[in-house]
């Protein structure tokens, strides 16, 4: 059934549908919103599970961990401060190989504050061997997160729906909401391959010696592998269902394209109309929307990009001493191909600021018009300084 | 001495403490009184190692090993885990050192026990940071040599009252035990289990290599720190009713501290000092448990 939901909601609801038996949460803003409705829908009985209200983010992952490794499904939400405390915890919850599920909206870091979106927070935490999937609008952050825990509990890592603060969090917009039987049928319940249990006591997450922890890595990077062969074999399943599918990448009109945007969360609607724009204007352009980050994909970026002359990675997040963090991974993914385009790296809306159209169609024709990037990466809408007083 | 408690161990022998590891005794008598329904979480601690590296385990009850700060927030999940399955046989236990009970854990610790989170949290006392090699924690005692306070830097704060702490949140039950008074620690563990809730355990546990004390010395060591008020055996109900469990002999701190390598520095005159802050802590429990001075034969 279509309803007008705001983004946040789209999310819960997810959650609501996937029946999760434990979720924990602490308020951040731009969050709350998404815990705030499962806090209701547990209180009122819609969703039967235990809600902790924990003290601190860094406390809600720690439940969850508690929980994930008694074998129930998990849920959790946070934003950027409140991603950092869990830092340690990530590293935690992945390497006990446990299915949890989190949204984390993308919010950038103070100081100073500034609670707009910005994806920095997350990027922030592409080593901790979390899977994390961009979403470009409400309907794509339900049909995920949903699809988020089959992933999760299939390949036994934790999986990140990231979603662009207030752009999507707080907008309003018509998602269609599965019925519960049919969510039902794509997802069944949780059936943990391991657990703690009084009748088969086991220790989990114990010492680990140099004879035995680099196997430890290795298995995990092995469930990373096969996340997004898992991920395409669930989007079969939601598609037959619910007839929509995303994939790991979205390649739009990018084989004839001499230049190819390459973009994320909602700065791709917004690219979505200035790609129409252009091509009416005769102008050879593709869009490459990068859903999966962890895992990177490698070969799907490899394969939609293989005939461009350029890429114009626009990165609404920076890793300061070296650039924009999608731009500086596809570098790395394309480097030992023979014939390879040259990667543009820019640098637009951190901090919540506007990537408008103008925005987009001025990184189209700056790359179209150099030879070669002017810089490792390149800063869209500064400010000129002020002028000495 | 005769202990009501199961032959059955849920302990192996092969475990990797130090020789005479008041830890080590801890768990044992613990997971007598408390049986095979059990979930133990273990916060970074001297017992991340003593419980042995994978694929081994020395304890016949499952284990979660987690981060240091998250005993309370992690048994949390776990409880909340068991009642979504309809189990509530089990008891969730959070096994935690003095670091990560008085220092990196109170936190999720006070916030797991505001919300009376169902479960008992013990902490098992070595008065620093021994994993790591005898630094000094908000538990370590007024007068103590560690690494990190060497020399004349010697500790000169008085330790923390983690029981007091968890007292003002007022949980269903609080209580001090020592592994020199095993009747009395069974006995608490089993009353904790009974009871809904919160519970917090404090156990005295010596630890002969931060305390620079021979391994034969750590039971009669754990026995005079009761036996002279410095860790008095006590529980509160409810976070008002106080009981007194043991009431001291009189004898004088100084037999206490001068068995020990950490407090050999310590003059006759800082032993004074340290016996008045005994005594003044000693009278404010007797008043807050409601016992008169003279009854309780306090120390001059």
């Amino acid at each position: 059934m279509k309803k007008v939901v705001e983004g946040s909601h789209a999310v819960s609801e997810a959650v609501r549908l996937a029946r999760a038996d434990v979720i924990s949460a602490y308020p951040i803003t731009p969050q709350t919103h998404i815990v705030e409705l499962l806090s209701e829908y547990c209180s009122d009985g819609t969703l039967n599970a235990k809600f902790l209200r924990v003290e601190s983010e860094h406390s809600a992952m720690a439940a969850l961990i508690g929980a994930a490794s008694a074998g129930v499904r998990t849920f959790t939400a946070t934003s950027s401060q409140g991603l950092a405390l869990m830092h340690e915890l990530l590293h935690w919850a992945a390497g006990a190989r446990l299915p949890i599920v989190m949204a984390e909206v993308n919010r950038a870091l103070a100081p100073g504050w500034n609670i707009w979106t910005e994806q920095t927070d997350s990027l922030a935490q592409r080593d901790t061997g979390w899977i994390q999937l961009y979403c470009e609008d409400a309907q794509e952050a339900l049909d995920t997160t949903l699809q988020a825990f089959r992933l999760a509990e299939t390949v036994y890592l934790p999986v990140m729906v990231v979603l662009d603060a207030f752009f999507l969090s707080h907008t309003y917009e018509p998602v269609d909401i599965p019925e519960q039987e049919e969510a039902d049928r794509f997802l069944p319940p949780f059936k943990p391959a391991f657990q703690l249990d009084t009748q088969n006591p086991s220790a989990f997450n114990q010492l680990a010696p140099p004879n035995v922890y680099m196997e430890m890595r290795r298995s995990l990077q092995d469930a990373m592998e096969s996340a997004l062969d898992v991920l395409d074999t669930i989007e079969d399943d939601y598609e037959k269902l619910f007839g929509r599918r995303y994939g790991a990448v979205e390649a739009v009109q990018c084989d004839d394209a001499d230049i190819i945007l390459v973009t994320s969360g909602t700065v791709t609607s917004t690219s979505r109309l200035v790609l129409r724009q252009l091509r009416e204007k005769g102008e050879k352009v593709g869009l490459l929307k990068m859903k999966a980050f962890r895992p990177f994909p490698f070969e799907a970026l490899r394969k939609h990009t293989a005939h461009a002359k350029k890429l114009a990675v626009i990165d609404r997040n920076f890793s300061f001493g070296a650039g924009g963090i999608f731009a500086q991974e596809i570098r790395s993914a394309l480097c030992n191909l023979a014939r390879r385009p040259l990667v543009f790296g820019y640098v637009a809306g951190l901090g919540g600021r506007d990537v408008t159209t103008d925005v987009i169609e001025d990184i189209y024709w700056r790359t179209k018009t150099s030879a070669h990037p002017e810089g490792e990466s390149i800063w869209i809408g500064l400010h000129q300084p002020a002028p000495a007083a | 001495m005769e202990l009501d408690v199961l032959d059955r161990d849920y302990m192996c022998s092969g475990h990797v403490g130090c020789p005479g590891c008041g830890a080590a005794i801890a768990m044992r008598f613990l997971l007598k009184a408390l049986g095979e329904k059990t979930m133990m979480v273990i916060p970074a601690c001297c017992w991340s190692i003593i419980a042995g590296p994978h694929p081994q385990s020395t304890l016949k009850v499952p284990v979660l090993h987690t981060a240091f700060e998250t005993g309370g927030a992690v048994a949390s999940g776990i409880r909340a885990a068991l009642d979504a399955k309809g189990d509530t046989e089990t008891t969730v236990v959070t096994w935690a050192g003095d670091g990560g009970t008085f220092d990196i854990g109170f936190q999720a610790l006070s916030g797991a026990v505001e919300r009376n989170e169902d479960f008992i949290y013990v902490c098992y006392d070595n008065e620093a940071y021994m994993n790591t090699g005898v630094q000094r924690s908000s538990s370590t005692p007024y007068g103590a040599w560690t690494t990190t306070t060497p020399g004349q830097e010697w500790k000169r704060l008085r330790k923390k009252n983690i029981v007091e702490a968890l007292v003002a949140h007022r949980i269903p039950y609080a209580a001090t035990a020592s592994i020199a008074f095993p009747e009395d620690l069974v006995r608490k563990v089993k009353k904790a289990k009974g009871i809904k809730g919160s519970r917090f355990l404090h156990i005295y546990a010596s630890c002969p290599t931060g305390w620079r004390i021979p391994s034969e010395m750590a039971i009669k060591i754990a026995r005079m720190a009761v036996q002279t008020n410095i860790f008095p055996l006590y529980e509160v109900e409810n976070g008002v009713r106080y009981t007194i469990n043991y009431m001291p002999k009189g004898y004088l701190v100084r037999e206490y501290f001068k068995l020990q390598g950490r407090f050999k520095h310590l003059t006759d005159n800082d032993l004074e000092q340290i016996q008045e802050m005994v005594n003044e802590d000693w009278e404010l429990l007797l008043r807050k448990a409601g016992v008169s001075m003279s009854a309780a034969g306090t120390v001059a």
